[in-house]
């Protein structure tokens, strides 16, 4: 029997209707993530900080004389600040998210299927923000879970209340923020070692421009240029602590929406299925 | 069963379809339809075939006219169409970090089929396509046939309505192009799948398909059942002549007789049926010329595309 008569039947089976192909993406970039050992390593490392903190919360609950172990808005303030390293590190290893695609030509391949655009992004942003949320919003939330179960009551909770709101505010903003910008930086290129290196580098360029201005002109205005800045703006005010910010809070939720906004615009413009060269 | 599977109604439906790039126009006012069954898509490079696939899957947005896919309007049920219609594009694609079975599941999946069928789809297609034997192996390590291979097990994977196939043997050494067209061919004739194969290779689209659509410079140049294109205008010959031959040429297109040069050294003139051989000879001779070589041939659908796009004799 030629081999074209072995095995090619026509498919009598169920159809799934169209709109669920985003999960797919997300599914299968999620399982991509955690196939790769390096990369799972680092989401558990991203815990250790969680775990030190665990520590300190028992022996606050259980020395309460002890002042320099005390649990207060600012230890989770703190807590979310220094989750920034592992932050910026799985940013970068979502580099490859829509470069890959780009490199091998599937774009022609995915949107030449029943989804949409939008089907395909939100399939690659789903896994940055879970990965993201995963390294910061999921930590900080236990914490906050650990610290109502050692001290067994709700009463730091109750007078803390806003730690809730501010936990998830800042961590969602922060993730986001990052996301996009990976995803858009992504998107104009086909070099995943290309996207992480203007990534960090524009991430640090901001910064030490910020400064630098800042030190010259000696107005603390120059922060805006900064995301990270911004993000420490939004996180100081949510949590309630430090004094003056460099700019006004509505200032850094401008800036930051306006940096999605420049992600979402590029992403717009650069996720098709033919690249046409005019 | 397999009838029941075509469509009486064309299976693609283009009306006064304008796509532009930039200030080139890729497609000026085409009107066609694909009936069902296999439809061969012919044209130059450049001619715009890659560009009306593209657009019928909704990947190239036309800057005017309209297009029904499946009785569906490409503007308003673009996903519907995409769900029913595999697409084998010309240039190298895939998905990145995959082996060939877990590709074409991917894909399987992306157009709607639950994962474990997906699966056992992936499978069943690799087989039929030839690469069982090598599904477990990243695409990466594929041979150029390999690749055109997975491309069309990925469009076939969902089992669609329609076809969209652009050069499915680019690339490919001869063995490989003869079985790629084997494929392509008892898809369209046993398996009961409409296709539009789009090519340059006029011996492709003759071995595999029924009916034509030649396109030239962005506009459709002529179209029709192979069979009866190529019955069309007479009868064909071969003609070899000593002497002034542009003089030749000129008298013959006069007299309303269309020729075009091949690799030899002869034209293959094309004479309406009330002429024949002894026509060619009195003309030859009138204009002071030697006829070396005459000889009745089969018209072909060489003869067509050179007569749809206007192909100046040597």
């Amino acid at each position: 029997m030629p081999i074209h008569d072995q095995g090619y039947r026509r498919y009598e089976g169920r159809r799934l209707p169209p709109g669920g192909a985003w999960w797919v993406v997300a599914r299968t970039d999620l399982l991509a993530g955690m196939r790769s050992r390096m990369f799972v390593g680092l989401l558990l490392l991203a815990w250790l900080p969680f775990v030190v903190r665990v520590v300190q919360i028992y022996f606050s609950t259980s020395y309460a004389d002890l002042p320099l172990v005390a649990v207060n808005a600012r230890t989770f303030r703190t807590f979310i600040d220094q989750q920034w390293f592992f932050v910026f590190l799985v940013t970068i290893s979502m580099a490859g998210a829509i470069a890959d695609d780009r490199r091998v030509n599937a774009l022609q391949l995915y949107l030449s299927r029943p989804l949409t655009r939008v089907e395909y992004l939100v399939g690659k942003l789903v896994p940055a923000l879970v990965y993201l949320l995963g390294v910061t919003l999921a930590p900080a939330l236990l914490l906050l879970v650990m610290q109502v179960a050692m001290s067994g009551s709700l009463s730091f909770l109750i007078e803390n209340l806003f730690l809730v709101p501010a936990i998830t505010l800042v961590c969602v903003v922060e993730a986001l923020l990052w996301a996009f910008a990976i995803m858009a930086l992504s998107a104009i290129s086909k070099s995943r070692r290309f996207v992480a290196v203007t990534f960090a580098g524009v991430l640090f360029f901001t910064a030490a421009m910020s400064q630098a201005l800042r030190a010259i002109t000696g107005s603390r205005a120059w922060a805006a240029i900064s995301p990270g800045d911004m993000i420490d703006v939004l996180a100081d005010a949510a949590f309630r602590v430090g004094g003056r910010p460099p700019v006004p809070v509505p200032v850094a939720v401008v800036v930051i929406g306006a940096l999605i906004g420049l992600s979402i615009w590029v992403l717009e413009r650069q996720v098709r299925g033919v690249e046409v060269v005019r | 069963m397999l009838d029941g599977l075509r469509r009486a109604s064309p299976v693609v439906e283009l009306e006064s379809v304008g796509v532009r790039y930039g200030q080139a126009w890729a497609l000026r006012d085409v009107a066609a339809a694909f009936p069902a069954g296999a439809v061969g898509l012919l044209g130059p490079n450049g001619a715009g075939k890659s560009t009306m696939l593209r657009a019928l899957l909704g990947l190239v947005v036309p800057d005017r006219g309209r297009m029904r896919v499946l009785g569906l309007d490409v503007a308003t049920a673009p996903r519907r169409i995409r769900a029913r219609v595999g697409y084998m594009p010309e240039s190298d694609a895939r998905f990145p970090n995959m082996n060939a079975v877990s590709f074409v599941a991917y894909a399987g999946q992306l157009s709607g089929l639950p994962a474990a069928d997906a699966m056992q789809r992936a499978h069943e297609v690799l087989y039929y396509v030839g690469l069982g034997e090598a599904r477990y192996r990243s695409i990466d390590q594929y041979s150029t046939g390999m690749k055109q291979r997975i491309k069309l097990a990925q469009a076939l994977v969902h089992d669609p309505d329609l076809l969209f196939l652009d050069e499915p043997t680019n690339g490919m050494d001869p063995k490989g192009r003869d079985e790629m067209l084997e494929l392509v061919r008892d898809i369209a004739h046993n398996k009961g799948m409409n296709l539009i194969l789009s090519s340059h290779l006029l011996p492709d689209v003759e071995y595999t398909c029924d009916h034509v659509v030649v396109l030239d410079k962005g506009a459709v140049a002529t179209a029709g059942p192979i069979d009866g294109l190529k019955g069309r205008g007479g009868r064909v010959f071969e003609l070899r002549v000593k002497g002034d031959t542009p003089r030749l040429i000129a008298a013959l297109e006069a007299a309303d007789v269309s020729c075009h040069a091949t690799d030899d050294d002869v034209m293959r003139v094309f004479v309406p049926e009330d002429r024949g051989a002894a026509f060619l000879c009195e003309l030859a001779a009138r204009h002071g010329m030697q006829v070396r070589h005459l000889r009745a041939s089969v018209p072909t659908l060489e003869d067509v595309f050179a007569r749809a796009v206007g192909e100046p004799v040597d």
